[in-house]
């Protein structure tokens, strides 16, 4: 039972990223009808705001240290953060500790830029083109976007950690009743979920209770007709390329004190989130969060010794396995509506 | 007696040359007694690395190495570890009076991209030897091109105990030390440290370096009285390893071996810190992490989650005698930043080739592959050395190292615990973990 309630915990933190970058993919495909392959590396370059502001806030003046020597033998040179001088040791130090969750501030103009860019720079010139030049050119964009990523920053990972008061884990074991130590939670995925809760809720809230979200939702639904209407639907839809961008930088900060960001992740996580997108349904919002929470929760069952014992192998594919299933039984996924993007 | 041109003459002489022209130039080589046999003033070495790929950066610092043992041989800079070697052939004038030059492939840690650009640089540059990579799978890949090719093949950086073993060819060699070495070094520490009776989990990446390297510290840590709970392997691929890290805490295990490398060890020593591992007690006694693969450059990426966890590796830049200071000094003073030991065992590697040449007086494979079998030296950074002619591998002393609790720079993240001697971690050539495989003869490629 303690493993079962591990493994979904594992699932909730996995889905939690795959839903985010699916909600992105899905806005994006079902407002402006791209295929966006770059959307993985939108959710690099936010994990790399926060590598970025840590090593902003890590800007040091050097003062030497004549007692000391460096690997050469020559006087050590000290580093001491600019914020520390400014601020005091301990505050400072607090400043630089907290760099994750600050980065979500420092985040959030950066991808709305970057996404309004992408869609007026470049993606806005294949709205009328075929979808597999859409791919061949976001794929190319991502490409070269982790390509840049790599040249300014190595192709190693960068440790980027979370504050000290949320590095460690929680004994959910203890308090269930199990046995101490059986059900062991870190506290920063569990944090990840409820931010993943807390940003998806907040997107569906502006779409449903906005205006702007009424007008956005109609012109998914029948863009020409919003048109008629006289409402300047493809800057609406501008917007909402860069609040995806912005959801999907999001997803990539917090994401940062889990796996240590590198120039790749983005890819990483890239094919999946389709595959979340297909199976939750083309064009529907709930669709990429059910999927996306469903495939990561599978994922990680599949990962079981027990399970794999069984099945060698199957934590590789059980993903691509769910999703031939469900799209077999189920053509238009999970929540994918009759005559919705299927032109 | 006069030539007539027929037409069925003209057929065959064109269907001749044809053919002639057909076959791949690497296997031809004219008039020369053997593959890129140097005829003007210069000598072409080949550095195969990782420019791109999650591997760029040890690449990068491969290539940095290289730079500089082109330089020292070709006498400019401070000489480096010119100066320490035992071996004193080398003059600073090229190897054999031709300067050193040298083109650059990118492997991008594939076995395929790596092939292809080590056979660029011995057709199109005329490579007389190919050397570098980080990657076990790109070295076996690579070596197994050169045996064919006809020239030499330095490896860099690969830990798999195939390169020496069953894929080993009579024109590969490896400086770098082995899995069943890092097993043999680590073993005995371990078990000093944590105790005889443990019981560990393994963590292995799913490919050769990580087969090897989970049967070499298997084998290693039973032998001195640990218990193997369960080995696991686990995807390349993989980034988030939360899920096969859980389930150790379902077992009575109280060590995880992680026989990971680069970012897999990166994600999945990050993954174990967090889920409380290293916090916890099992069997009354402290849950422990290994890494028996350790790498600086990667380390990095661990960050704090590296602190106090052991494992083994090549080579450090804090080691005291002379040869590692004098390249430390040479490679700080021009890069900034001490090496690598990927860095380190290239160095060392593009020197031993020199140095061979210049004693066989021959840039012939064969007469290189005899002057560095069974070569003994010093004077590198590794103390007293062997290139053991029965499987092309070095014999030297293995690094314990720990990650530093207090480190005083962003490079000081290891320090070292024991110097294994070179004793404990030699093998018989035969080895079962080594069987299979045959050097072959040498191919000059003539």
């Amino acid at each position: 039972m303690d493993a079962i309630i591990l493994q979904i915990l594992n699932g909730l933190d996995k889905g939690s990223a795959y839903a985010l970058i699916a909600l992105g993919l899905t806005l994006i495909f079902g407002t402006l009808g791209v295929v966006n392959f770059a959307h993985g590396a939108l959710f690099m370059i936010g994990a790399f705001c926060a590598v970025t502001l840590n090593k902003l806030l890590n800007l040091s003046v050097e003062t030497v240290d004549p007692t000391r020597t460096d690997f050469l033998g020559n006087p050590l040179k000290v580093k001491t953060p600019y914020v520390e001088n400014w601020f005091g040791p301990e505050f400072g130090h607090a400043i630089i500790d907290w760099s994750v969750p600050l980065a979500i501030l420092f985040s959030i103009p950066i991808m709305i830029a970057i996404g309004f860019i992408m869609e007026r720079g470049l993606i806005k010139h294949f709205y009328r083109r075929p979808h597999a030049d859409q791919i061949l050119v976001t794929f190319g964009l991502a490409i070269v976007l982790q390509e840049l990523i790599k040249h300014y920053y190595g192709a190693n990972p960068i440790q980027t950690p979370a504050p000290d008061a949320f590095r460690g884990s929680f004994d959910f074991g203890a308090m269930l009743g199990f046995d101490p130590n059986t059900i062991i939670y870190p506290y920063w995925r569990m944090i990840y979920f409820a931010f993943a809760a807390v940003i998806i809720g907040g997107v569906f809230a502006f779409l449903q209770f906005t205006t702007f979200g009424m007008v956005v939702r109609a012109g998914m639904a029948d863009r020409e007709t919003v048109g008629l209407l006289g409402i300047n639907i493809d800057k609406r839809f501008t917007i909402m390329f860069g609040l995806a961008a912005a959801v999907a930088g999001l997803a990539g900060v917090m994401y940062a004190p889990i796996n240590s960001p590198n120039y790749h992740m983005g890819m990483d996580f890239l094919v999946l989130s389709f595959v979340v997108v297909v199976v939750g349904g083309m064009g529907s919002l709930p669709g990429a969060v059910l999927a996306g929470f469903l495939l990561g929760i599978l994922e990680s069952f599949a990962s079981m010794n027990e399970i794999k014992s069984i099945l060698p192998g199957i934590d590789q594919i059980i993903i691509y396995v769910a999703a031939i299933i469900i799209l077999l039984t189920r053509p238009r996924g999970l929540m994918g509506r009759k005559g919705v993007m299927e032109d | 007696m006069t030539n007539k041109l027929t037409r069925r003459g003209l057929l065959k002489t064109g269907a001749v040359g044809g053919a002639g022209l057909a076959l791949p130039t690497i296997f031809t080589s004219g008039a020369n007694a053997f593959t890129n046999e140097p005829t003007g003033g210069t000598v072409t070495l080949g550095f195969n690395v990782p420019q791109s790929g999650p591997y760029a950066d040890e690449g990068a610092d491969e290539l940095r190495a290289y730079m500089l043992a082109v330089e020292h041989l070709n006498g400019e800079g401070d000489g480096g570890m010119l100066n320490t070697f035992s071996s004193k052939v080398l003059e600073g004038n090229g190897i054999l009076g031709k300067k050193v030059e040298y083109v650059t492939g990118d492997t991008q840690t594939k076995s395929d991209a790596a092939r292809a650009s080590a056979k660029s640089m011995i057709e199109k540059d005329g490579a007389v030897m190919i050397t570098g990579g980080s990657s076990s799978g790109v070295a076996v890949a690579v070596q197994s091109l050169c045996q064919e090719a006809g020239v030499i093949f330095m490896a860099g950086l690969t830990h798999s105990n195939d390169t020496t073993g069953k894929d080993k060819k009579a024109n590969g060699f490896r400086h770098f030390f082995n899995a069943y070495m890092s097993g043999a070094a680590l073993a005995p520490v371990l078990a000093k440290t944590y105790g005889t009776d443990r019981k560990a989990y393994h963590l292995t990446a799913d490919y050769t370096w990580g087969w090897t390297q989970e049967e070499s510290i298997m084998a290693a840590t039973e032998a001195l009285g640990w218990e193997t709970v369960q080995a696991v392997k686990t995807p390349l691929s993989a980034t988030d390893f939360s899920s096969y890290i859980t389930p150790v805490l379902q077992t009575d295990a109280d060590v995880l071996i992680l026989n990971h490398y680069g970012g897999n060890m990166v994600n999945s020593l990050t993954n174990a810190v967090q889920f409380g591992l290293r916090e916890k007690v099992v069997n009354g006694k402290n849950f422990e992490i290994v890494v028996p693969l350790f790498s600086r450059l990667m380390a990095r990426g661990a960050g704090e989650n590296v602190k106090g966890i052991l494992g083994s590796t090549n080579w450090h830049w804090s080691l005291q005698d002379e040869g590692s200071q004098a390249f430390v000094k040479s490679f700080g003073t021009k890069y900034g930043f001490p090496p690598s030991q990927a860095a380190h065992t290239c160095y060392v590697q593009t020197l031993l080739y020199a140095d061979a040449v210049a004693r066989a007086g021959s840039f012939n494979p064969c007469a290189v592959g005899e002057a560095l079998e069974g070569f003994e030296f010093d004077g590198m950074g590794n103390g007293p050395t062997l290139y053991r002619a029965e499987d092309h591998q070095c014999f030297k002393d293995v690094l314990v190292v720990r990650g530093k609790e207090n480190p005083t720079s962003e490079f000081d993240l290891l320090e070292v615990v024991e110097v294994t001697p070179v004793g404990q971690v030699t093998y018989a050539p035969d080895h079962p973990m080594f069987a299979g495989g045959a050097l072959g003869s040498c191919n000059p490629g003539a």
